[in-house]
């Protein structure tokens, strides 16, 4: 099971090994040439069997999490990597280093606390992470300075579809391009396993000047807010409604034409698609879109909600939906030589 | 001189739907310049072919306004920002789509507190009576600009979107008063500056000039206890020493000073302590690029009523021409 195997590797953003390792064994069934860059990127070219275009696909490896960044006794402090809410981690369990130590986030326990800290919230500078060690150097050694720490959470089915796991943001999207890396297509297609996305989009632009596509395509884990609390014009995606294009977001405003043919593409084809309606965020397309003189951009993600903990959730069938979309896109890429040039202006 | 500011400053061009407004600038200047592309961003570059130095000049031809992102069962519009949208500028006024639909933008009356005013808690009302009758009307992901009529007052213009289509005239009236020079130059009219300084950054990196010069607007502290800032309206063009994207590089602001001295017009420095502007990336690509700016004094900016004096304006048009001629 793909899902499952991606999402319970370890890949904080540039500790990416692992998640690295396994695709490439994966991708290396399939691709004609793998490169790895000097950042780390994964660039699985397939080569196509006519036409003039080149096309990326594009998805990260990494995922948030955290840092051993110093000790207090025998428990070890710890920084964020990634946009982490500090609310969720009390009570959370973690795995440190490749050895995959167990620790837990601990804090200091309600009874002990003063009236005034009872009503905030718990800093992350207030928390630790306790590995079980008895003294400092126990930890050091088990633990040293700089180690990656991962959440820890096992892949879970449950409900009608659904699955529980850490990381689908954005091993959801790895999954995808590895199905979509055993077909051939047309065009040279450059399929992009980025690394450190969830701190600045930072592998994505190195991969796209690289590649130097003509168009390029993102999938992604997004966020999906349909839950109480939220008012239905704030949701920002919907579980269940299909892949979620794009319209505009922080980072990049991604090609009308393509994001409209994309939209008509599922309709025709009967695939659930829905428009993530918040602007908020932002994903590798950013880079891409800037890279060299302007690369023709879209992003299609699959709805996960609490993206960025160690329980996001998300539905089978939009994953489905988000493969089949990409794959019926790719399909009309081929199948008319002029289509990828009429997205430019 | 001034319909040519209007008709530019009146065309629907918000940040990443730049089509109008590029199809405007393109039929005033395409019998002047020697080539005319547009690049995978929607960028617009003209070329004056030549022999000399590579001088690339940027105006970005975007501006600031909202995205709708849900319609009601009754047919109000939910809405996000596009560039730097002030929510309080926003409040009683009219949004205008680019098949001409008008609606007014109001916030939540439930709202206890203007301070915690968001625009989650605003909407836009089209007089649509249902979810349907408004998508008939428009749809999620259509864009629309404020509505600001462009009125000129004895030397006083008033207008949305003089950022920066005061920019935008300021090239095209250079390119049509060209002098003989054989310099290559490109003339650029970027897009998606609002959201980023974006479409500078591809034109620049294909086009890899000698240097850039930007054309955009400045803030001003000429208005009642304004912060204070040595620009002000009329005081002629501004040449750019920095703001929070851009040192401007000595070398361009020397040719810009120069310049203006020689033809003898009223200038004025700018250091921009808020907002970048499309050099901020252009100097930062391929391998650096020096780059400046000629910015117009622009009161109120990113308002509807945006303010500014038409002899700044005239005045840049010769110090453009001047100084990559």
């Amino acid at each position: 099971m793909l899902i499952k195997e991606l999402t319970e590797l370890n890949g904080v953003s540039g500790n990416e090994d692992e998640v690295r390792e396994f695709i490439k064994k994966e991708a290396e069934k399939y691709a004609d040439e793998i490169t790895e860059d000097s950042m780390g990127n994964l660039i699985c070219y397939k080569k196509g069997t006519s036409s003039k275009y080149r096309v990326m696909l594009s998805a990260h490896m990494d995922e948030v999490g955290f840092m051993v960044t110093g000790y207090e006794d025998s428990m070890l402090k710890f920084a964020s990597i990634g946009g982490i809410d500090e609310r969720i981690l009390p009570g959370k369990r973690v795995l440190v280093g490749e050895k995959r130590i167990p620790g837990v986030i601990g804090s200091k326990p309600i009874h002990l606390q003063e009236k005034a800290e009872r009503g905030n919230n718990i800093k992350q500078k207030n928390m630790y992470i306790d590995i079980g060690a008895e003294k400092k150097e126990e930890a050091e050694k088990l633990a040293p300075l700089g180690e990656y720490i991962a959440f820890h959470s096992l892949y879970t089915e449950f409900g009608d579809g659904c699955i529980k796991a850490k990381a689908l943001d954005d091993r959801i999207g790895c999954a995808i391009l590895l199905e979509i890396l055993k077909e051939t297509y047309q065009f040279d297609l450059y399929v992009c396993f980025t690394v450190q996305e969830e701190i600045g989009l930072r592998g994505a632009g190195v991969a796209a000047f690289r590649v130097n596509p003509d168009i390029a395509i993102v999938v992604e884990g997004t966020t999906c807010s349909d839950v109480p609390g939220a008012r239905e014009h704030e949701y920002s995606t919907v579980m269940g409604q299909g892949a979620a294009l794009t319209i505009m977001d922080r980072t990049s405003y991604p090609n009308k034409k393509l994001v409209e043919f994309m939209c008509k593409t599922a309709q025709n084809r009967n695939i659930p698609v829905q428009y993530k309606q918040t602007t908020t965020g932002g994903n590798d397309a950013g880079k891409i879109q800037l890279t060299r003189d302007g690369v023709v951009v879209a992003s299609v993600s699959v709805p996960c909600r609490y993206i960025h903990s160690p329980v996001s959730v998300m539905k089978r069938e939009d994953y489905e939906s988000c493969l089949k979309l990409v794959k019926a896109v790719l399909d009309e890429f081929g199948s008319d030589e002029n289509l990828i040039e009429s997205f430019c202006v | 001189m001034f319909d040519l500011l209007k008709k530019l400053t009146g065309i629907v061009g918000v940040s990443g739907n730049e089509e109008e407004i590029r199809e405007a600038i393109k039929e005033e200047i395409k019998d002047c310049v020697d080539e005319v592309k547009v690049d995978a961003l929607g960028n617009l570059i003209a070329v004056k072919k030549g022999k000399g130095k590579k001088i690339m000049v940027a105006a970005h031809m975007d501006e600031i306004g909202i995205m709708v992102t849900y319609i009601d069962d009754n047919g109000f519009l939910r809405f996000s920002a596009i560039g730097g949208v002030s929510r309080y500028d926003s409040i009683g006024q009219r949004v205008k789509f680019k098949n001409g639909v008008v609606g007014a933008v109001y916030y939540e009356e439930k709202l206890d507190d203007i301070k915690n005013l968001q625009l989650s808690k605003m909407y836009i009302d089209i007089g649509a009576k249902s979810k349907e009758e408004a998508k008939n009307m428009v749809q999620v992901g259509d864009v629309a600009c404020f509505v600001g009529d462009t009125v000129l007052q004895g030397d006083t213009v008033i207008s949305k979107a003089l950022d920066n289509r005061s920019g935008c005239f300021v090239v095209v009236k250079a390119i049509k008063e060209l002098k003989e020079t054989d310099n290559e130059i490109y003339f650029v009219f970027t897009v998606q500056e609002e959201v980023g300084l974006r479409g500078a950054r591809t034109a620049a990196f294909s086009i890899n000039p000698d240097i850039a010069i930007a054309v955009d607007v400045t803030m001003t502290g000429d208005t009642p206890e304004s912060h204070p800032m040595e620009v002000k309206c009329g005081g002629g063009p501004a040449i750019k020493i920095k703001d929070r994207s851009v040192l401007c590089h000595p070398e361009v602001r020397r040719l810009l000073e120069e310049s203006a001295k020689r033809i003898n017009i009223p200038y004025q420095l700018e250091i921009l302590e808020a907002g970048g502007s499309d050099p901020g990336s252009i100097h930062l690509t391929a391998g650096g690029i020096p780059s400046g700016a000629i910015s117009i004094p622009v009161r109120y900016v990113h308002s509807p009523v945006e303010t500014a004096s038409m002899s700044d304006i005239n005045n840049a048009v010769r110090l453009l021409v001047e100084a990559i001629c």
